[in-house]
């Protein structure tokens, strides 16, 4: 997003501060799962247990609302390091990616927008008030167990109220301490290394305190120079190659763990750290080779403490979450350095405060009830000139139950959102809102896992800090953008624990979506200032196919052969109707493909494994006037990977190799971000 | 598995026939009533920051034939086209200038077939003009003074026979437009990078030397600035966007002589006349000022049409037919549009340019 327009160089320094916005203050935040082992009622096939012997861990899950999820042994034998790499396979999802390691990665379902999928890690929502984005890119895979999309929201039964509150939800689950039998510690050593002067070592020591409570801790190092090798070319034209300078990244990730059981429930405690250092590569334009050199630099700190409590007393259960989040981001750009650029040297500082008590009943078991209350305080600092210093409070309430009877499922929520923003200048503004949801599943075919599901939900998303107070773009009367979704789908899946055949599902799901007051921003009838308004208006038809399919081809030496393959496809016709009287009215949004599809085929035999992934996106338009200076082409990648592990005097050393992008297609997704081309990874770990 | 592997191999095979992107070719437009006159003119559409969208067009007099997007289609073989944000063009001994803000370099081309010549680097760039053999570029990278923040801009001297830079200047903040007169240079500085506190200075460079003479105090975040018909110097002053308004003095024997109570974004001479329109806070005015008499009329566009104009961003007078062009820039991110205006202020046409179209040079 541009910012205002005084000068262009001005225009540029204020989409740098943006940019420094958007892209980069996040934070994290960890909890454990939200709490699905031992629970009350009658809790149907929906839950996400994590079993890590099913070797085909994509699962579409049999739930009310689509669900989608990838975990166990699936996840990682997926080429990649961050959950972006990972997350990309998922139907429906547009990943927006600016390229190499450091490259802000962010998520858009169904081509709703970014800022209206929430992101949950262990079980809490990662914010961000001030721009409502969150970067994939900065959470390791190599320290998660699953990653879910739920189309709609989430439906078990206890939740808190924010995980009712946004469009489509994304849940990371990091890993739970585990212990064999008569152990007390796991320690666990990794290091990976490969394409673009990529270091990542990692250790992971898990020890049981008592019988009753256990703790872990997870640190990670990574070092990457970011510098690859791209061509830009135009058929009979010119052929441009050039390394990508200025990417390099340094992060530290360090996470410590308490879990602890007892009677009836459970707790945990998370402390949480990264800290990094990275360039900003910019935008890929015309320049003179050799003159000029990008040198804009960021650092990062993000902390969060968080604890749960999950605990059930007869028909009564309880959830209750609190964390405390800090989050600094610093941005340089330095015309010492770099002589084309202007000097900027700007901080910023997030805090955020959670507190969430969710109260389930289950009655009978053919209904059971949640009522969930959460608040929230966040407030930003920075040394702009003329900040305005705003500070955030929210209250979210909700009320949902769950009908079950024979054949049929329901489920309605209704969630109340109220928010308090004021500033330092006086200004205070409150915003309410109320999002229904709704949603019915029958299972007409008694024993087989088949289900036709519809959902509706109407949700909103609050404008963020930067849409409300940025320094003279932002505008204080702004409304909530709000999204209608219809969704009817089917699903059907079948197990089978011997033969050739394990595994089936197939899936189903076509979906109408609206996005009202889209918060965008515009030029106020004058070339020098520009503000955010609710204008927008977009109406999304989409379809989605997948199946999977796991198979028992054959035994090698007593081990089984098993084949998994896994195919996906989505059309989205995602039209911009905001103006009738524009000459572009009616053309497909920025970025957007109508098609786009993912296939992923694994081969796993004793304590090897082989995995092709293959994802393809077409067509695009940079802009919704869709004419030949805005088209991307279509792009397409395989990616391999190969991993075993050997037992080594009673521990396992764990092998993978990946190679990426292996036809070294040159493609971008941003327009002016270009892709590395072929590269590969290296994994090593020991477990002791 | 064979059979999804067949399929897998159906889906790589179907989408190896991905091809690379072709030259994309321009959109010629016949403009019905165009009024006939001998050559025609370039338009620059700046494209957004970071997009690498600056283009060219051509509108030809004769023919009354609009091409939108020439320059890649001619130059193919210039790698990454144009560039990103086309800040000026103008024309000089049958080349054609245009200076590319965020590419940091000046891109010489053919005045009569948009061939490109020559790109010359000149970081942070902003506008051009000339005198014989020489251009002088406005730029914001100067000397770095006491901090990182506190750093002049500078004209650059270009030998335009040895296509290089031969000297340089240090101005005052972030300098914009340049007039020369009498042998001198006078820039319009704004201080934009250091707002609120707007430079509010011309700066005078004697053209012989090379070097500084002076300063003269005009008003805050100065921009734009064109000659008047008695040798005056006319300089718009962008005010700061909030309660000090946009206005425009006239500078005589380096003293400001008057203040015109009109609100400018953009102008340019037609005449006599300065045509000009600013945003007054609620609306954009469009006005044009006598400039001998320093009579202010406001509303050349007389039939109303000035409402569907939803960002008015760039201005240039028709010097064979005395119509006047006036640019839209609409929403910034799709293409915008042309609209041309008789002399009478009623509007003749309109067509379809690249993405924010700002500066228009007459061939």
């Amino acid at each position: 997003m541009s910012a205002y327009r005084h000068m262009k160089r001005i225009e540029l320094a204020a989409s740098l501060m943006m940019a420094a916005f958007g892209f980069h203050v996040i934070d994290a935040t960890a909890q454990t799962l939200a709490g699905r082992r031992g629970q009350v009622g009658t809790e149907s096939p929906d839950t996400l247990e994590l079993n890590s012997s099913t070797v085909s861990a994509w699962r579409s899950e049999v739930s009310v609302t689509p669900a989608q999820t990838l975990d166990g042994e699936a996840l990682h034998r997926l080429s990649g390091m961050s959950v972006s790499d990972a997350i990309r396979y998922f139907s429906g999802m547009q990943v927006k990616d600016y390229g190499g390691i450091g490259g802000l990665k962010t998520i858009n379902v169904r081509s709703l927008g970014s800022q209206h999928v929430g992101v949950f890690y262990d079980g809490v929502q990662i914010g961000n008030a001030q721009n409502g984005t969150v970067d994939l890119g900065r959470f390791s895979l190599e320290n998660m167990e699953a990653i879910s999309l739920y189309n709609g929201q989430k439906t078990t039964f206890l939740q808190s109220a924010t995980d009712y509150a946004s469009a489509n939800t994304v849940y990371l689950v990091s890993r739970v301490p585990r212990f064999e039998s008569g152990r007390r510690h796991n320690l666990k050593a990794t290091l990976s290394t490969g394409s673009f002067k990529t270091v990542n070592p990692s250790l992971l020591w898990e020890f049981r305190l008592t019988p009753k409570i256990c703790a872990s801790l997870d640190a990670s190092w990574l070092y990457t120079s970011g510098e690859y090798r791209f061509t830009y070319a135009k058929k009979d034209g010119y052929d441009t190659t050039a390394v990508r300078q200025n990417g390099d990244v340094k992060a530290l990730r360090t996470e410590i763990g308490i879990f602890g059981n007892m009677t009836g429930g459970s707790w945990k405690v998370k402390a949480y750290l990264y800290d990094s250092e990275r360039g900003y590569p910019g935008a890929f334009v015309r320049e003179t080779p050799g003159f000029f050199r990008n040198e804009d630099r960021q650092w990062d700190r993000n902390i969060f403490v968080q604890g749960s409590l999950d605990r059930h007393w007869g028909i009564y259960r309880l959830a209750a979450k609190v964390r405390y989040a800090d989050d600094f981001l610093r941005y340089v750009s330095d015309p010492r350095k770099d002589v084309s650029t202007m000097y900027v040297d700007n901080r910023y500082h997030q805090r955020e405060g959670y507190l969430s008590l969710a109260n389930g009943f289950s009655m009978f078991p053919w209904w059971n009830a949640n009522i969930a209350v959460d608040w929230k305080f966040n407030d930003l600092d920075s040394d702009l000139q003329g900040f305005s210093f705003p500070q955030r409070s929210s209250l979210l309430s909700a009320v949902a139950s769950t009908w079950n009877w024979k054949f049929l499922k329901a489920q309605a929520s209704l969630l109340h959102t109220w928010i308090n923003d004021r500033t330092t200048d006086g200004d205070v503004s409150n915003r309410s809102r109320f999002s229904p949801a709704a949603s019915i599943s029958v299972r007409p075919i008694k024993g087989e896992d088949f289900l036709i599901r519809a959902f509706y939900k109407r949700s909103f998303r609050m404008p963020t800090l930067n849409d409300l107070y940025y320094v003279q773009v932002g505008n204080r009367d702004l409304d909530p953008e709000t999204t209608d979704q219809y969704d009817l789908g089917v699903t059907w899946q079948k197990r089978w624990s011997q033969g050739f055949w394990r595994s089936i599902e197939g899936n189903a799901e076509t979906y109408f979506n609206q996005v009202w007051n889209k918060i965008v921003a515009v030029p106020a009838r004058n070339q020098f200032q520009w503000t955010m308004m609710n204008l927008g208006y977009v109406e999304i038809l989409g379809s989605e196919l997948s199946a999977t399919a796991e198979a028992a081809i054959g035994s090698v030496r007593k081990d089984e052969l098993i084949a998994d393959v896994r195919l996906a496809y989505t059309f989205q016709r995602a039209q911009d109707l905001t103006d009738p009287q524009s000459e572009w009215y009616g053309g497909q949004i920025a970025y957007i493909p109508r098609h786009s599809m993912s296939a992923v085929a694994g081969l796993s035999w004793g304590g090897y494994t082989l995995n092709y992934s293959f994802l393809y996106t077409g067509e695009r338009y940079e802009s919704s006037a869709n004419i030949p200076e805005n088209h991307q082409q279509p792009w397409y990648t395989s990616d391999i990977s190969l991993s075993g592990s050997w037992p080594v005097k009673g521990h396992e050393l764990m092998a993978r190799l990946e190679l990426n992008n292996i036809f070294n297609q040159q493609y971008e997704i941003v327009n002016c971000y270009p892709m590395p081309g072929t590269n590969f990874r290296i994994v090593l770990s020991f477990a002791l | 598995m064979r059979r999804s592997l067949a399929f897998i191999s159906a889906i790589m095979l179907l989408c190896a026939c991905v091809h690379e992107e072709p030259v994309i070719r321009p959109v010629q437009t016949r403009i019905e009533g165009a009024t006939a006159f001998d050559g025609g003119f370039y338009l620059l559409n700046e494209g957004n920051m970071g997009s690498n969208k600056c283009t060219l067009d051509w509108f030809d007099g004769q023919s009354g034939i609009y091409e939108k997007n020439i320059f890649g289609y001619r130059n193919p073989r210039v790698a990454m086209e144009l560039g990103d944000v086309g800040n000026d063009l103008k024309i000089h001994r049958e080349r054609l200038y245009a200076v590319i803000n965020c590419s940091n370099l000046v891109e010489v081309m053919d005045a009569g077939t948009a061939a490109h010549i020559a790109g010359i680097p000149v970081p942070n760039c902003r506008y051009i003009c000339f005198d014989d053999d020489f251009a002088y570029v406005s730029s914001y990278a100067g000397e770095i003074l006491s901090g990182p923040a506190d750093r002049l801009g500078c004209v650059v001297k270009i030998d335009l026979g040895k296509m290089e830079i031969v000297g340089r200047c240090e101005v005052g903040y972030q300098p914009e437009e340049m007039v020369i007169s009498e042998g001198r240079l006078y820039v319009a500085n704004s201080g934009g990078y250091m707002a609120p506190d707007y430079d509010d200075r011309v700066s005078v460079i004697d053209l012989e030397s090379f070097s500084l003479s002076g300063h003269i105090h005009v008003g805050i975040n100065l921009h734009r600035m064109c000659l008047g018909p008695d040798g005056s110097i006319w300089v718009s002053s962008r005010g700061d966007y909030g309660s000090r308004k946009s206005s425009v003095m006239v500078v005589r024997d380096d003293a400001v002589t008057d203040t015109l109570d009109v609100r400018c974004n953009v102008m340019t001479r037609r005449g006599d006349d300065l045509i000009v329109y600013g945003y007054d806070g609620k609306n954009t005015v469009f006005s044009s000022v006598d400039m001998r008499t320093m009579e202010i009329s406001e509303g050349f566009i007389k039939d109303g049409s000035e409402s569907r104009i939803r960002t008015p961003y760039g201005l240039a007078a028709n010097p064979h037919t005395g119509e006047i062009l006036i640019t839209d820039a609409t929403d910034y991110v799709t293409p915008g549009k042309l609209i041309c205006y008789s002399p009478d202020g009623r509007k003749l046409w309109s067509v379809t340019t690249g993405d924010i179209p700002s500066s228009i040079a007459f061939y």
